[in-house]
């Protein structure tokens, strides 16, 4: 039906009504009381301005809504009847019917007569309020326009909503409510039932139970307001607003749960302080404490696990949408913050040791919590400088499509562990050892198309570039399904180039190690590509460079893989510290093996051998004292440090071990540049400086 | 499930455009022009929900609405009440009879879906 037609049918509906009115009038007298006759004139009036003000009649509406309230101060007996309240009642009347008769024509004259009538009827029954917009200020609620309040961002609301007892009986279906709230975005909810009594005293008709509810939507606090405007007055609903888009950026801990429950007024800080206390020294859930300790009730701290679990989600969903828009920052203000870092893990280990010496127990707190924070500043400012692998890959494509079209072979380039993330310094560093691999493996490692043919492979060849992490490192390894590296050549080649004496005992594996010793070179020929003169030995200096350490392994015929090993950071290595003489020295915490003792009656045993027996297993190593010159008499007992280094494990004879240690690294001045044995050296917590060894050297060195 | 709603209103207009509201929107619709016409025609109805207006001859909507409250069938009904005023103080007394809800006149079409379906699957 359209809007017309019901325009019309109200016109008639209204012009009966209006003779209605008029008959009714006529029967009037001043004074007259009949209540039935004046409660029907007054329903007409409020007929006429309800349905006019929906069929778009608001002039009638308006005008009878004037006549109505009249006629309700005559029933309620405020006014009385009197002839001339008759007359202009039957006068209004005419001009209702000349108004629906007129529609939107003549409407400035006809509004003149009704502002006439209406101050008429003003004088005659002074109470009524001229206003006529009273009546539509406000629509049912839900009704409200939608586009008033929509914000943008998403807000995340606590709503408590528990409903009266007799809510079933005023027609309500709760469980609707909810489904409307769900209706509106993603929504959490926990239902409490704590209140159901026993059967014997349970009603069937009333409603026990109450919800939390969690909801993150783009509607305003008023819509969801609305939803429960039928039952805002019987029964409790609380809404919070736990985050408009900012709130949860501003408070970091709001996904605690004991904040969580001090927010929602679950328990209060004098309930906390002691169940977090407790906390500590058994190694519980607070929740669990809290039900233990009868704080709360279980059903309340599920509810509030949801919504610790809804506010995670929320920042999650928002940490997804903040990282399309990240800042670009110089490269120079990341390392000087390294560096502060740097600064700061030195002082805090400093304050940390203070504590454990001074044994006051508020310092000692405050030291824990300077080193928590410490550590979070610490691993934040190294992610920062993390940048994913996969950045350099393209290049590296470009690098091998190029050079195996100049080879004239067939060769593909794969890619594994793209997201893999290393420091950037690294990564920048990484890029000419990797360029230097990949041609090796282009030129000598990879076979023309013809030779891969004949000895029955695919003809052509693949490059497999991956990433991928391991503990405090990052593998990066070059595999190609080539030739493979021959270890009686390499041997017989290693010889010549007098880098091994001839007749030495070697693995193959070790063997293979060989083509990282400079001036090693095997192409049969020189190519523009590799080849040159510089071998595989500028990548393993470029490498160790960086602290890490680089690893060959080739299948004859199958192919060969170059695996570099390299750690996460430069800045800050897990140390292992040990003491000589007073003195201390760092050993990289990732290469320590195992400690084990060292009497004097294990070194008369060796019988001048520098071997302990480990296990069974005949472990070399080398003393300290020796490498720095140290001339005292050491201790009895020693302490031998068992290192894995280049794949196999070295020992280091010290006097004292004392643990592992935050260590950062500084350089080493230019005095010190020819020191190979020390790597860097860093400030302990008493101030005083320990030098980092360089294992690889300092074996070798002995 | 019945989709049966009664609409109860003495306006002709307002309950023909009730109706082709409701039943557009797949419900089926029992009208009565007034409390009384309203509980006669409840019996046996199925109502699933109740319109109301509230000023009506022969009974009106407050009245309806504690006359159906105590019909056991329909002890838990949603009954919606049409009301021309905001005031506070009418909605509390339909309130009080047993009304779930009330819709402020004028409302179109949308509206009044938006309400009922607030209060019926």
């Amino acid at each position: 039906m359209q809007d017309q037609e019901y325009k019309d049918m109200f016109k008639i509906e209204a012009l009966e009504l209006l003779s209605d009115l008029e008959a009714k009038l006529l029967e009037m007298k001043e004074g007259y009381d009949d209540i039935e006759q004046i409660n029907s004139t007054f329903r007409i009036l409020h007929t006429i301005k309800g349905t006019g003000s929906m069929f778009g009649f608001n002039d009638i509406s308006d005008f009878a809504h004037n006549l109505e309230t009249a006629f309700d101060f005559v029933r309620n007996k405020k006014v009385n009847i009197t002839n001339d309240l008759i007359n202009l009642t039957l006068t209004a009347s005419d001009h209702m019917k000349t108004m629906l008769d007129a529609g939107d024509e003549n409407k400035a004259d006809n509004d003149f007569i009704s502002e006439e009538i209406l101050t008429a009827l003003n004088e005659l029954v002074p109470l009524i309020e001229d206003s006529p917009e009273k009546h539509d200020t406000k629509t049912a609620g839900i009704l409200k326009s939608v586009s008033e309040d929509a914000s943008s961002s998403d807000m995340t609301y606590r709503i408590r909503f528990r409903p009266s007892v007799d809510i079933f009986t005023t027609g309500t279906n709760p469980l609707l409510l909810l489904k409307e709230l769900r209706g509106f975005g993603e929504c959490d909810i926990i239902a409490h039932i704590d209140r159901i009594p026993l059967l014997n005293e349970y009603d069937h008709k009333a409603c026990y139970t109450d919800w939390d509810i969690i909801l993150t939507t783009k509607k305003s606090l008023d819509e969801v307001r609305d939803i429960f405007i039928f039952v805002e007055d019987s029964s409790e609903v609380d809404i919070d607003i736990i985050d408009d888009g900012t709130i949860l950026d501003k408070e970091p801990k709001r996904d605690k749960l004991g904040e969580i429950l001090l927010d929602r007024g679950d328990i209060t800080a004098e309930n906390l302080v002691p169940i977090l206390q407790k906390q500590d020294e058994k190694q519980k859930k607070i929740g669990e404490l809290l039900v233990e300790q009868d704080v709360v009730s279980k059903s309340k701290i599920s509810s509030a696990l949801s919504e610790q679990k809804h506010i995670q989600k929320v920042r999650k969903k928002k940490s997804g949408s903040v990282l399309a828009s990240s800042v670009r920052v110089p490269a120079e203000k990341l390392d000087k913050l390294v560096n502060l870092v740097g600064e700061m893990v030195t002082v805090q280990e400093r304050l940390s040791q203070l504590a454990v010496y001074e044994d006051i127990p508020e310092l000692t707190s405050i030291a824990e919590n300077i080193e928590n924070l410490t550590d979070g500043l610490r691993d934040n400012t190294m992610s920062i400088r993390m940048v994913q692998f996969g950045i350099t890959f393209t290049g590296f494509k470009r690098l091998v499509h190029d050079l195996s079209k100049d080879l004239e072979k067939n060769i593909v380039l794969i890619t594994d562990g793209v997201e893999t993330e290393l420091d950037k310094t690294v990564i920048e560093k990484l890029n000419e050892p990797l360029v230097h691999i990949l041609r090796n493996s282009i030129d000598h490692g990879i076979e023309s198309k013809e030779t891969r043919e004949s000895a029955g492979k695919s003809s052509q060849g693949t490059i497999l570039l991956s990433a991928e992490h391991s503990g405090a490192y990052v593998l990066i390894s070059v595999s190609d399904d080539g030739a493979g590296l021959d270890p009686d050549v390499i041997y017989k080649k290693a010889i010549e180039k007098e880098i091994i004496a001839p007749g030495t005992e070697m693995t193959p594996k070790e063997i293979l190690q060989l083509i990282f010793s400079p001036g090693f070179s095997t192409a049969k020929k020189v190519t523009d590509v590799s080849g040159r003169g510089v071998g595989m030995d500028v990548v393993k200096k470029s490498v160790e460079a960086l602290r890490g350490s680089v690893e060959i392994d080739s299948d004859k015929g199958k192919g060969t893989t170059v695996t570099l090993k390299l750690p996460l950071t430069l800045a800050i290595i897990e140390g292992f510290l040990v003491e000589m003489e007073g003195d201390k020295f760092i050993l990289p915490l990732s290469s320590v093996e195992e400690c084990v003792e060292l009497s004097q009656e294990n070194v008369d045993r060796a019988q001048g051998w520098d071997f302990l027996n480990v296990r069974g297993e005949l472990v070399p190593y080398i003393r300290l004292r020796k490498s720095f010159d140290i001339q005292s008499d050491p201790p009895e007992m020693e302490h031998v440090v068992i290192t894995g280094v280049d794949g196999q494990r070295i020992g280091v004879v010290v006097d004292r071990v004392i643990g592992s240690h935050q260590t950062v690294i500084k350089p080493l001045g230019r005095a010190m540049k020819h020191s190979e044995d020390v790597s860097g050296a860093t400030i302990l917590g008493d101030g005083t400086v320990a030098l980092i060894l360089n294992l690889d050297k300092l074996v070798k060195a002995a | 499930m019945s989709k049966n709603i009664m609409i109860l209103d003495d306006s002709p207009t307002i309950r023909a455009m009730m109706n082709k509201t409701l039943k557009d929107a797949g419900y089926d619709v029992i009208e009565a022009v007034d409390g009384r016409d309203g509980l006669d025609k409840l019996s046996g109805s199925n109502a699933r929900m109740i319109v109301t207006d509230l000023n009506m001859p022969e009974m009106n909507g407050n009245e309806f609405i504690r006359s159906v409250r105590v019909i056991p069938e329909y002890e838990f009904i949603p009954i919606l009440v049409l009301t021309t005023e905001s005031d506070d103080s009418i909605k509390a007394v339909s309130k009080a009879a047993g009304a779930t809800g009330w819709i402020t006149k004028p409302f179109n079409p949308e509206k009044l879906l938006s309400v009922v379906r607030k209060l019926v699957d």
